[in-house]
Protein backbone atom coordinates (compact mmCIF):
# COMPACT_ATOMS: atom_id res chain seq x y z
CA UNK A 1 0.00 0.00 0.00
CA UNK A 2 2.85 1.93 0.74
CA UNK A 3 4.35 1.61 -2.57
CA UNK A 4 1.67 2.50 -4.19
CA UNK A 5 0.95 5.90 -2.40
CA UNK A 6 4.53 6.76 -3.21
CA UNK A 7 4.34 5.52 -7.31
CA UNK A 8 0.41 6.81 -7.73
CA UNK A 9 -0.70 9.11 -5.26
CA UNK A 10 2.04 11.46 -4.48
CA UNK A 11 2.50 11.58 -8.21
CA UNK A 12 -0.56 12.45 -9.34
CA UNK A 13 -1.09 14.64 -6.52
CA UNK A 14 2.07 16.90 -7.44
CA UNK A 15 0.95 16.93 -10.65
CA UNK A 16 -2.50 17.99 -10.16
CA UNK A 17 -1.10 20.64 -7.88
CA UNK A 18 0.91 22.33 -10.40
CA UNK A 19 -1.26 22.33 -12.71
CA UNK A 20 -3.72 24.22 -10.44
CA UNK A 21 -1.21 26.75 -9.73
CA UNK A 22 -0.05 27.13 -13.66
CA UNK A 23 -3.66 26.94 -14.51
CA UNK A 24 -4.97 29.75 -11.69
CA UNK A 25 -2.13 32.13 -12.67
CA UNK A 26 -2.75 31.76 -16.51
CA UNK A 27 -6.28 33.12 -16.12
CA UNK A 28 -5.35 35.94 -13.74
CA UNK A 29 -2.78 37.05 -16.45
CA UNK A 30 -5.83 36.60 -19.09
CA UNK A 31 -8.07 39.11 -17.20
CA UNK A 32 -5.20 41.54 -17.20
CA UNK A 33 -3.55 41.11 -20.90
CA UNK A 34 -7.63 41.62 -21.73
CA UNK A 35 -7.74 45.15 -19.52
CA UNK A 36 -4.34 45.79 -21.28
CA UNK A 37 -5.68 45.20 -24.64
CA UNK A 38 -8.75 47.19 -24.04
CA UNK A 39 -6.40 49.43 -22.21
CA UNK A 40 -3.88 50.16 -24.79
CA UNK A 41 -6.07 50.30 -27.89
CA UNK A 42 -8.15 53.27 -26.41
CA UNK A 43 -4.95 54.99 -25.52
CA UNK A 44 -3.82 54.63 -29.32
CA UNK A 45 -7.59 56.22 -29.93
CA UNK A 46 -6.91 58.69 -27.49
CA UNK A 47 -9.85 57.26 -25.13
CA UNK A 48 -9.57 56.44 -21.37
CA UNK A 49 -10.98 52.65 -21.59
CA UNK A 50 -12.03 50.76 -18.88
CA UNK A 51 -11.80 52.99 -16.20
CA UNK A 52 -14.72 52.30 -13.69
CA UNK A 53 -14.49 49.03 -11.99
CA UNK A 54 -11.40 49.19 -9.69
CA UNK A 55 -8.97 51.42 -9.44
CA UNK A 56 -8.12 51.97 -12.72
CA UNK A 57 -10.57 49.90 -14.11
CA UNK A 58 -8.71 47.39 -12.82
CA UNK A 59 -11.35 44.79 -11.79
CA UNK A 60 -12.85 45.36 -15.07
CA UNK A 61 -12.37 41.74 -16.12
CA UNK A 62 -13.77 40.55 -12.85
CA UNK A 63 -16.81 42.35 -13.69
CA UNK A 64 -17.08 41.22 -17.09
CA UNK A 65 -16.80 37.64 -16.18
CA UNK A 66 -19.36 37.51 -13.16
CA UNK A 67 -21.79 39.36 -16.03
CA UNK A 68 -20.94 36.22 -18.24
CA UNK A 69 -21.51 33.82 -15.99
CA UNK A 70 -24.96 35.50 -14.34
CA UNK A 71 -26.61 35.76 -18.19
CA UNK A 72 -28.89 32.77 -19.58
CA UNK A 73 -27.19 30.43 -22.37
CA UNK A 74 -29.55 31.07 -24.82
CA UNK A 75 -29.36 27.79 -27.97
CA UNK A 76 -31.12 28.57 -31.02
CA UNK A 77 -34.16 26.15 -31.80
CA UNK A 78 -32.14 25.10 -34.94
CA UNK A 79 -29.02 24.33 -33.29
CA UNK A 80 -27.25 21.38 -32.71
CA UNK A 81 -27.36 21.53 -29.34
CA UNK A 82 -24.59 19.08 -28.32
CA UNK A 83 -21.94 20.18 -30.59
CA UNK A 84 -23.26 23.73 -29.86
CA UNK A 85 -22.44 23.69 -25.98
CA UNK A 86 -19.28 21.24 -27.07
CA UNK A 87 -17.25 23.90 -29.44
CA UNK A 88 -16.33 26.79 -26.95
CA UNK A 89 -15.42 23.51 -24.64
CA UNK A 90 -12.79 22.09 -26.92
CA UNK A 91 -12.09 25.68 -28.08
CA UNK A 92 -10.85 26.54 -24.12
CA UNK A 93 -9.67 23.12 -23.18
CA UNK A 94 -6.92 22.70 -25.98
CA UNK A 95 -5.88 26.48 -25.16
CA UNK A 96 -5.42 25.42 -21.58
CA UNK A 97 -3.58 22.17 -22.69
CA UNK A 98 -0.64 23.44 -24.61
CA UNK A 99 0.67 25.20 -21.23
CA UNK A 100 1.00 21.60 -20.22
CA UNK A 101 4.50 21.81 -22.17
CA UNK A 102 5.53 25.54 -21.78
CA UNK A 103 8.68 26.19 -19.50
CA UNK A 104 8.40 29.14 -17.56
CA UNK A 105 11.53 28.83 -16.28
CA UNK A 106 14.58 26.55 -15.94
CA UNK A 107 12.89 23.27 -14.68
CA UNK A 108 9.57 25.33 -14.35
CA UNK A 109 7.60 22.82 -16.26
CA UNK A 110 4.70 20.28 -15.89
CA UNK A 111 5.72 17.37 -18.55
CA UNK A 112 8.84 18.13 -19.70
CA UNK A 113 8.40 16.05 -22.64
CA UNK A 114 11.32 15.09 -25.84
CA UNK A 115 8.30 16.67 -28.63
CA UNK A 116 7.50 19.63 -26.74
CA UNK A 117 7.47 22.07 -29.44
CA UNK A 118 5.24 19.72 -31.78
CA UNK A 119 3.15 18.71 -28.69
CA UNK A 120 2.44 22.77 -28.65
CA UNK A 121 2.33 22.64 -33.08
CA UNK A 122 -0.53 19.98 -32.57
CA UNK A 123 -2.42 21.81 -30.23
CA UNK A 124 -2.80 24.58 -31.62
CA UNK A 125 -3.49 23.61 -35.24
CA UNK A 126 -6.17 21.39 -33.84
CA UNK A 127 -8.03 25.22 -32.24
CA UNK A 128 -9.80 25.33 -35.70
CA UNK A 129 -11.80 22.54 -34.47
CA UNK A 130 -13.44 24.82 -31.64
CA UNK A 131 -14.35 27.21 -34.38
CA UNK A 132 -15.52 25.17 -37.04
CA UNK A 133 -17.95 23.42 -35.01
CA UNK A 134 -19.13 26.61 -33.40
CA UNK A 135 -19.82 27.71 -36.86
CA UNK A 136 -21.49 24.63 -38.30
CA UNK A 137 -23.69 23.94 -34.89
CA UNK A 138 -24.80 27.24 -34.82
CA UNK A 139 -27.24 26.40 -38.17
CA UNK A 140 -26.95 29.83 -39.46
CA UNK A 141 -25.19 31.91 -42.72
CA UNK A 142 -22.99 34.30 -41.02
CA UNK A 143 -20.92 32.01 -38.26
CA UNK A 144 -20.89 29.45 -40.93
CA UNK A 145 -19.43 31.89 -43.46
CA UNK A 146 -17.05 32.48 -40.17
CA UNK A 147 -16.24 28.90 -39.49
CA UNK A 148 -14.78 28.38 -42.88
CA UNK A 149 -12.89 31.48 -43.66
CA UNK A 150 -11.42 30.80 -40.46
CA UNK A 151 -10.74 27.29 -40.98
CA UNK A 152 -8.77 28.43 -44.18
CA UNK A 153 -6.84 30.93 -42.52
CA UNK A 154 -5.60 28.58 -40.20
CA UNK A 155 -4.70 25.94 -41.83
CA UNK A 156 -2.44 28.10 -44.47
CA UNK A 157 -0.59 29.95 -41.57
CA UNK A 158 0.17 26.50 -40.13
CA UNK A 159 2.38 25.82 -42.86
CA UNK A 160 4.36 28.94 -42.43
CA UNK A 161 4.54 28.40 -39.02
CA UNK A 162 5.89 24.74 -39.11
CA UNK A 163 8.81 25.94 -41.70
CA UNK A 164 9.95 28.67 -39.18
CA UNK A 165 9.67 26.11 -36.15
CA UNK A 166 11.91 23.93 -38.20
CA UNK A 167 14.40 26.80 -38.73
CA UNK A 168 14.55 26.98 -35.44
CA UNK A 169 14.55 23.29 -34.71
CA UNK A 170 18.00 23.37 -37.23
CA UNK A 171 19.84 25.39 -35.34
CA UNK A 172 18.80 23.72 -31.76
CA UNK A 173 19.18 20.15 -32.93
CA UNK A 174 16.26 19.29 -30.08
CA UNK A 175 12.29 19.46 -30.09
CA UNK A 176 12.45 19.77 -26.27
CA UNK A 177 11.53 23.27 -25.14
CA UNK A 178 13.85 23.49 -22.52
CA UNK A 179 16.77 22.73 -24.73
CA UNK A 180 15.54 25.16 -27.19
CA UNK A 181 16.16 28.32 -24.69
CA UNK A 182 19.16 26.63 -23.36
CA UNK A 183 20.66 26.80 -26.82
CA UNK A 184 20.30 30.74 -27.24
CA UNK A 185 22.64 31.26 -24.02
CA UNK A 186 25.28 31.45 -26.88
CA UNK A 187 24.96 32.54 -30.42
CA UNK A 188 25.93 35.22 -32.39
CA UNK A 189 27.31 37.85 -30.00
CA UNK A 190 29.83 35.12 -27.92
CA UNK A 191 30.94 34.12 -31.38
CA UNK A 192 32.76 37.41 -31.90
CA UNK A 193 33.91 37.47 -28.32
CA UNK A 194 31.08 39.44 -26.45
CA UNK A 195 29.60 37.95 -23.07
CA UNK A 196 26.27 35.89 -23.47
CA UNK A 197 23.80 38.74 -24.15
CA UNK A 198 19.97 39.62 -25.75
CA UNK A 199 22.54 39.26 -29.26
CA UNK A 200 22.96 35.69 -28.72
CA UNK A 201 18.69 35.33 -28.73
CA UNK A 202 17.48 33.81 -32.29
CA UNK A 203 15.58 36.75 -32.62
CA UNK A 204 18.81 38.21 -34.14
CA UNK A 205 20.58 35.04 -36.31
CA UNK A 206 16.92 33.98 -37.86
CA UNK A 207 16.00 37.53 -38.28
CA UNK A 208 13.95 37.60 -40.77
CA UNK A 209 11.45 33.99 -39.37
CA UNK A 210 10.95 35.87 -36.50
CA UNK A 211 8.67 38.82 -38.31
CA UNK A 212 7.51 35.71 -40.45
CA UNK A 213 6.30 34.31 -37.10
CA UNK A 214 4.93 36.89 -35.44
CA UNK A 215 2.48 38.06 -38.33
CA UNK A 216 1.58 34.35 -38.65
CA UNK A 217 0.93 34.23 -34.90
CA UNK A 218 -1.73 37.09 -35.35
CA UNK A 219 -3.37 34.90 -38.23
CA UNK A 220 -3.32 31.57 -36.22
CA UNK A 221 -5.14 33.11 -33.68
CA UNK A 222 -7.53 35.31 -35.82
CA UNK A 223 -6.25 38.46 -34.32
CA UNK A 224 -6.64 41.83 -36.18
CA UNK A 225 -5.45 42.33 -38.92
CA UNK A 226 -6.33 39.04 -39.59
CA UNK A 227 -9.61 38.63 -37.26
CA UNK A 228 -11.89 38.01 -40.79
CA UNK A 229 -13.71 34.87 -39.48
CA UNK A 230 -15.31 37.73 -36.77
CA UNK A 231 -15.03 40.61 -39.05
CA UNK A 232 -18.11 42.40 -37.59
CA UNK A 233 -18.83 44.84 -40.21
CA UNK A 234 -19.42 42.02 -42.75
CA UNK A 235 -20.10 38.82 -41.10
CA UNK A 236 -21.35 40.58 -37.87
CA UNK A 237 -19.56 38.58 -35.06
CA UNK A 238 -18.58 35.61 -37.46
CA UNK A 239 -18.71 32.17 -36.05
CA UNK A 240 -19.51 33.48 -32.61
CA UNK A 241 -22.97 35.12 -33.90
CA UNK A 242 -25.13 32.85 -31.89
CA UNK A 243 -22.93 32.80 -28.88
CA UNK A 244 -23.75 34.46 -25.61
CA UNK A 245 -23.35 34.21 -21.83
CA UNK A 246 -20.91 31.24 -20.66
CA UNK A 247 -19.89 29.72 -23.90
CA UNK A 248 -19.26 33.09 -25.18
CA UNK A 249 -16.84 33.80 -22.80
CA UNK A 250 -15.70 30.28 -23.25
CA UNK A 251 -14.87 31.08 -26.60
CA UNK A 252 -13.38 34.41 -25.49
CA UNK A 253 -10.92 32.72 -22.66
CA UNK A 254 -9.86 30.14 -25.70
CA UNK A 255 -8.67 32.80 -27.57
CA UNK A 256 -6.96 34.74 -25.28
CA UNK A 257 -5.25 31.74 -23.96
CA UNK A 258 -3.91 31.26 -27.12
CA UNK A 259 -2.97 34.28 -27.59
CA UNK A 260 -0.60 34.11 -24.70
CA UNK A 261 0.59 30.60 -25.77
CA UNK A 262 1.56 32.70 -28.73
CA UNK A 263 3.17 35.07 -26.99
CA UNK A 264 4.87 32.26 -24.76
CA UNK A 265 6.08 30.29 -27.76
CA UNK A 266 7.89 33.76 -29.65
CA UNK A 267 9.18 34.02 -25.88
CA UNK A 268 10.76 30.87 -26.09
CA UNK A 269 11.64 30.73 -29.92
CA UNK A 270 13.21 33.88 -30.15
CA UNK A 271 13.99 35.46 -27.25
CA UNK A 272 15.53 33.58 -24.59
CA UNK A 273 13.19 32.18 -22.62
CA UNK A 274 14.28 32.87 -19.68
CA UNK A 275 17.78 34.23 -19.93
CA UNK A 276 18.59 37.86 -18.20
CA UNK A 277 19.19 40.30 -21.13
CA UNK A 278 22.75 40.52 -20.39
CA UNK A 279 24.74 38.14 -18.36
CA UNK A 280 25.44 40.19 -15.24
CA UNK A 281 24.92 39.53 -11.80
CA UNK A 282 22.69 41.93 -10.76
CA UNK A 283 20.38 40.71 -14.11
CA UNK A 284 21.06 37.34 -12.91
CA UNK A 285 19.67 37.73 -9.62
CA UNK A 286 16.36 38.74 -11.10
CA UNK A 287 14.04 35.22 -11.47
CA UNK A 288 14.23 33.97 -14.50
CA UNK A 289 10.23 33.66 -14.29
CA UNK A 290 10.56 37.61 -13.94
CA UNK A 291 11.90 37.84 -17.61
CA UNK A 292 9.80 35.24 -19.06
CA UNK A 293 6.39 37.10 -18.00
CA UNK A 294 8.41 40.76 -19.01
CA UNK A 295 9.31 38.98 -22.52
CA UNK A 296 5.81 37.60 -22.92
CA UNK A 297 4.22 40.93 -22.16
CA UNK A 298 5.99 42.51 -24.74
CA UNK A 299 5.06 40.75 -27.21
CA UNK A 300 1.73 40.60 -26.33
CA UNK A 301 2.05 44.64 -26.52
CA UNK A 302 3.14 44.10 -29.88
CA UNK A 303 0.04 42.42 -30.69
CA UNK A 304 -1.79 44.93 -29.41
CA UNK A 305 -0.32 47.76 -31.10
CA UNK A 306 -1.07 45.82 -34.11
CA UNK A 307 -4.90 45.71 -33.65
CA UNK A 308 -5.01 49.40 -32.74
CA UNK A 309 -2.75 50.28 -35.92
CA UNK A 310 -3.06 48.13 -38.92
CA UNK A 311 -6.70 48.42 -40.99
CA UNK A 312 -8.18 44.44 -41.27
CA UNK A 313 -7.39 42.59 -44.22
CA UNK A 314 -9.01 41.67 -47.46
CA UNK A 315 -9.42 37.95 -47.81
CA UNK A 316 -7.64 37.32 -50.70
CA UNK A 317 -4.62 39.47 -49.55
CA UNK A 318 -4.55 37.32 -46.26
CA UNK A 319 -4.07 34.22 -48.75
CA UNK A 320 -1.82 35.89 -50.87
CA UNK A 321 0.24 36.49 -47.99
CA UNK A 322 0.34 33.09 -46.65
CA UNK A 323 0.60 31.32 -49.70
CA UNK A 324 2.88 33.55 -51.70
CA UNK A 325 4.71 35.49 -49.64
CA UNK A 326 5.18 33.47 -46.11
CA UNK A 327 5.80 29.67 -47.55
CA UNK A 328 8.45 30.50 -50.56
CA UNK A 329 10.40 32.75 -47.89
CA UNK A 330 10.06 30.35 -45.13
CA UNK A 331 10.93 27.31 -47.04
CA UNK A 332 14.19 29.10 -48.84
CA UNK A 333 15.54 29.94 -45.09
CA UNK A 334 14.96 26.41 -44.28
CA UNK A 335 17.18 25.41 -47.04
CA UNK A 336 19.58 28.24 -46.38
CA UNK A 337 19.95 27.79 -42.74
CA UNK A 338 20.30 23.77 -43.45
CA UNK A 339 23.52 24.78 -45.66
CA UNK A 340 24.95 27.48 -43.48
CA UNK A 341 24.91 25.21 -40.65
CA UNK A 342 26.30 22.05 -42.60
CA UNK A 343 28.74 24.40 -44.29
CA UNK A 344 30.18 26.16 -41.49
CA UNK A 345 29.90 22.86 -39.65
CA UNK A 346 27.56 24.22 -36.95
CA UNK A 347 25.22 21.69 -36.69
CA UNK B 1 3.02 -1.70 -15.01
CA UNK B 2 -0.94 -1.66 -13.87
CA UNK B 3 -0.86 2.22 -15.24
CA UNK B 4 -0.08 1.30 -18.60
CA UNK B 5 -2.37 -1.42 -18.81
CA UNK B 6 -5.34 0.88 -17.27
CA UNK B 7 -4.24 3.59 -20.44
CA UNK B 8 -4.14 1.25 -22.89
CA UNK B 9 -7.87 -0.56 -22.78
CA UNK B 10 -8.69 2.79 -21.74
CA UNK B 11 -7.18 4.19 -25.23
CA UNK B 12 -8.16 1.15 -27.40
CA UNK B 13 -11.77 0.99 -25.94
CA UNK B 14 -12.29 4.06 -27.00
CA UNK B 15 -10.64 4.11 -30.29
CA UNK B 16 -12.76 0.76 -31.47
CA UNK B 17 -16.00 2.05 -29.98
CA UNK B 18 -15.74 5.34 -31.46
CA UNK B 19 -13.98 3.69 -35.15
CA UNK B 20 -17.46 1.63 -34.77
CA UNK B 21 -19.01 5.04 -34.45
CA UNK B 22 -17.83 6.18 -37.45
CA UNK B 23 -19.91 4.21 -39.62
CA UNK B 24 -22.51 3.69 -37.51
CA UNK B 25 -23.40 7.44 -36.98
CA UNK B 26 -26.49 8.48 -39.33
CA UNK B 27 -24.99 12.30 -39.62
CA UNK B 28 -21.84 12.78 -41.49
CA UNK B 29 -20.99 14.90 -39.42
CA UNK B 30 -20.74 13.22 -36.10
CA UNK B 31 -18.67 10.43 -38.05
CA UNK B 32 -16.10 12.85 -38.89
CA UNK B 33 -16.18 14.09 -35.55
CA UNK B 34 -15.93 10.16 -34.20
CA UNK B 35 -13.04 9.80 -36.37
CA UNK B 36 -11.61 12.59 -34.64
CA UNK B 37 -11.97 10.89 -32.11
CA UNK B 38 -9.86 7.51 -32.97
CA UNK B 39 -6.95 9.32 -34.52
CA UNK B 40 -6.42 11.22 -30.62
CA UNK B 41 -6.99 7.41 -29.27
CA UNK B 42 -4.84 5.99 -31.57
CA UNK B 43 -2.39 8.91 -30.90
CA UNK B 44 -2.32 8.13 -27.15
CA UNK B 45 -1.86 4.57 -27.82
CA UNK B 46 1.60 5.63 -30.06
CA UNK B 47 2.48 7.44 -27.16
CA UNK B 48 2.12 4.51 -24.97
CA UNK B 49 4.50 2.44 -27.13
CA UNK B 50 7.09 4.87 -27.07
CA UNK B 51 6.66 6.52 -30.50
CA UNK B 52 6.19 9.77 -29.41
CA UNK B 53 7.26 11.70 -32.84
CA UNK B 54 4.42 9.33 -34.45
CA UNK B 55 2.03 10.47 -32.02
CA UNK B 56 2.56 14.04 -32.68
CA UNK B 57 2.85 13.91 -36.67
CA UNK B 58 -0.58 11.97 -36.22
CA UNK B 59 -2.32 15.07 -34.49
CA UNK B 60 -0.64 17.75 -36.71
CA UNK B 61 -0.97 15.87 -39.82
CA UNK B 62 -4.33 13.71 -39.87
CA UNK B 63 -5.84 15.95 -37.25
CA UNK B 64 -4.96 19.09 -37.88
CA UNK B 65 -5.05 18.72 -41.68
CA UNK B 66 -6.63 16.02 -42.98
CA UNK B 67 -9.76 15.70 -41.15
CA UNK B 68 -10.17 19.74 -41.11
CA UNK B 69 -10.61 19.00 -45.00
CA UNK B 70 -13.19 16.17 -44.48
CA UNK B 71 -15.38 18.06 -42.01
CA UNK B 72 -14.91 21.04 -44.45
CA UNK B 73 -16.18 18.97 -47.39
CA UNK B 74 -18.99 16.92 -45.23
CA UNK B 75 -20.60 20.29 -43.99
CA UNK B 76 -20.63 21.62 -47.26
CA UNK B 77 -22.23 18.39 -49.23
CA UNK B 78 -25.51 18.30 -49.52
CA UNK B 79 -26.95 14.94 -50.10
CA UNK B 80 -29.82 13.33 -49.48
CA UNK B 81 -27.78 10.72 -46.71
CA UNK B 82 -30.92 8.22 -46.29
CA UNK B 83 -31.10 7.72 -50.19
CA UNK B 84 -27.21 7.28 -50.06
CA UNK B 85 -28.18 4.55 -47.22
CA UNK B 86 -30.53 2.35 -49.47
CA UNK B 87 -28.26 0.54 -50.90
CA UNK B 88 -25.29 -0.24 -48.58
CA UNK B 89 -26.04 -4.11 -48.28
CA UNK B 90 -25.41 -4.40 -51.61
CA UNK B 91 -21.77 -3.36 -50.95
CA UNK B 92 -21.52 -5.58 -47.75
CA UNK B 93 -19.95 -8.84 -49.66
CA UNK B 94 -17.26 -6.32 -50.98
CA UNK B 95 -16.25 -4.86 -47.73
CA UNK B 96 -16.23 -7.68 -45.61
CA UNK B 97 -13.89 -8.91 -48.41
CA UNK B 98 -11.64 -6.40 -48.03
CA UNK B 99 -12.33 -6.28 -44.34
CA UNK B 100 -11.25 -10.12 -44.70
CA UNK B 101 -8.34 -9.66 -46.13
CA UNK B 102 -6.64 -6.58 -44.26
CA UNK B 103 -7.46 -9.06 -40.73
CA UNK B 104 -5.50 -12.09 -42.72
CA UNK B 105 -3.08 -9.45 -43.31
CA UNK B 106 -2.37 -8.03 -40.13
CA UNK B 107 -2.35 -11.79 -38.52
CA UNK B 108 0.25 -12.96 -41.28
CA UNK B 109 2.60 -10.40 -39.86
CA UNK B 110 1.78 -10.20 -36.06
CA UNK B 111 2.20 -13.91 -35.80
CA UNK B 112 4.90 -14.31 -38.18
CA UNK B 113 7.10 -12.23 -35.66
CA UNK B 114 5.57 -13.72 -32.96
CA UNK B 115 6.31 -17.02 -34.05
CA UNK B 116 9.48 -16.81 -35.36
CA UNK B 117 11.37 -14.44 -33.75
CA UNK B 118 14.65 -14.73 -36.21
CA UNK B 119 12.43 -12.78 -38.68
CA UNK B 120 12.82 -9.41 -36.43
CA UNK B 121 16.64 -9.90 -37.04
CA UNK B 122 16.39 -9.75 -40.75
CA UNK B 123 15.31 -5.78 -40.25
CA UNK B 124 17.49 -3.50 -42.27
CA UNK B 125 16.99 -0.92 -39.58
CA UNK B 126 16.58 -2.20 -36.32
CA UNK B 127 14.75 0.18 -33.44
CA UNK B 128 17.25 1.59 -31.52
CA UNK B 129 16.68 1.49 -27.69
CA UNK B 130 15.09 4.73 -26.34
CA UNK B 131 18.54 5.53 -24.26
CA UNK B 132 20.95 6.06 -26.43
CA UNK B 133 18.89 7.91 -29.94
CA UNK B 134 15.52 9.82 -29.10
CA UNK B 135 12.62 8.02 -31.31
CA UNK B 136 12.33 11.68 -32.95
CA UNK B 137 16.37 10.92 -34.51
CA UNK B 138 15.70 7.66 -34.69
CA UNK B 139 13.23 8.67 -37.72
CA UNK B 140 15.52 11.36 -39.27
CA UNK B 141 18.06 8.65 -39.35
CA UNK B 142 16.51 6.24 -41.48
CA UNK B 143 14.67 9.03 -43.50
CA UNK B 144 16.70 11.21 -44.30
CA UNK B 145 20.12 9.27 -44.14
CA UNK B 146 19.97 5.92 -44.99
CA UNK B 147 17.23 6.22 -47.33
CA UNK B 148 17.26 9.93 -48.19
CA UNK B 149 16.71 9.06 -52.13
CA UNK B 150 13.50 6.52 -51.55
CA UNK B 151 12.07 9.77 -49.77
CA UNK B 152 13.13 12.65 -52.57
CA UNK B 153 11.37 10.33 -54.99
CA UNK B 154 8.39 9.90 -53.19
CA UNK B 155 7.90 13.65 -52.26
CA UNK B 156 8.54 13.99 -56.05
CA UNK B 157 5.85 11.98 -56.79
CA UNK B 158 3.52 13.56 -54.05
CA UNK B 159 4.56 17.13 -56.33
CA UNK B 160 3.87 15.62 -59.31
CA UNK B 161 0.59 15.04 -58.13
CA UNK B 162 0.02 18.18 -56.77
CA UNK B 163 0.83 19.78 -59.98
CA UNK B 164 -1.40 17.70 -62.23
CA UNK B 165 -4.63 18.21 -59.82
CA UNK B 166 -3.83 22.16 -60.17
CA UNK B 167 -3.31 21.55 -64.18
CA UNK B 168 -6.72 20.11 -64.29
CA UNK B 169 -8.87 22.05 -62.35
CA UNK B 170 -6.80 25.69 -63.14
CA UNK B 171 -9.50 27.57 -65.41
CA UNK B 172 -7.78 30.66 -66.31
CA UNK B 173 -10.85 33.35 -66.77
CA UNK B 174 -10.36 36.17 -69.36
CA UNK B 175 -12.23 39.40 -68.89
CA UNK B 176 -12.11 40.21 -64.91
CA UNK B 177 -10.18 42.66 -63.37
CA UNK B 178 -7.15 41.52 -62.00
CA UNK B 179 -5.05 42.85 -58.85
CA UNK B 180 -1.29 43.53 -60.07
CA UNK B 181 0.33 44.34 -56.50
CA UNK B 182 4.09 45.05 -57.74
CA UNK B 183 2.26 47.64 -59.98
CA UNK B 184 0.24 48.98 -57.91
CA UNK B 185 3.46 49.73 -55.28
CA UNK B 186 5.18 51.38 -58.32
CA UNK B 187 3.03 53.86 -59.01
CA UNK B 188 4.03 57.23 -58.68
CA UNK B 189 2.33 60.88 -58.41
CA UNK B 190 3.82 61.29 -61.89
CA UNK B 191 2.25 58.03 -63.44
CA UNK B 192 -0.84 58.40 -61.55
CA UNK B 193 -1.63 62.12 -61.77
CA UNK B 194 -2.13 64.35 -64.50
CA UNK B 195 -2.74 68.14 -63.53
CA UNK B 196 -4.62 70.16 -65.85
CA UNK B 197 -5.26 74.12 -66.03
CA UNK B 198 -9.14 74.33 -66.84
CA UNK B 199 -9.62 78.03 -68.38
CA UNK B 200 -12.96 79.85 -67.39
CA UNK B 201 -16.01 79.39 -69.68
CA UNK B 202 -13.90 76.49 -72.17
CA UNK B 203 -13.64 73.39 -70.15
CA UNK B 204 -11.57 71.05 -71.20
Amino acid sequence: MDAFISSYVWPTAIIIGQSLLLLVALLVFIAYILLADRKIWAAVQLRRGPNVVGPWGLFQSFADLLKFVFKEPVIPAGANKTIFLLAPLVSVTLALAAWAVIPLNANWVIANINVGILFVFAISSLEVYGIIMGGWASNSKYPFLGALRSAAQMVSYEVSIGFVIVTVLLCVGSLNLTDIVNAQSDGLGTMIGLPASFLDWHWLSLFPMFIVFFISALAETNRPPFDLPEAESELVAGFMVEYGSTPYMMFMLGEYAAICLMCALTTILFLGGWLPPVDIWILNWVPGIIWFVLKASFVFFMFAMVKAFVPRYRYDQLMRLGWKVFLPLSLAMVVIVAFVLKLMGWA
Amino acid sequence: MGLQALFFYLFAFIAVASAFMVIAAKNPVYSVLFLILTFFNAAGLFLLTGAEFLAMILLVVYVGAVAVLFLFVVMMLDIDFAELRAGVLEYAPVGALIGLILAAELIIVVGGSTFSPEIAKGIAMPIPAVTERTNTAALGDVLYTHYVYFFQIAGLVLLVAMIGAIVLTLRHRENIKRQSIPRQVARSPETAVEVVTVKPGQGL
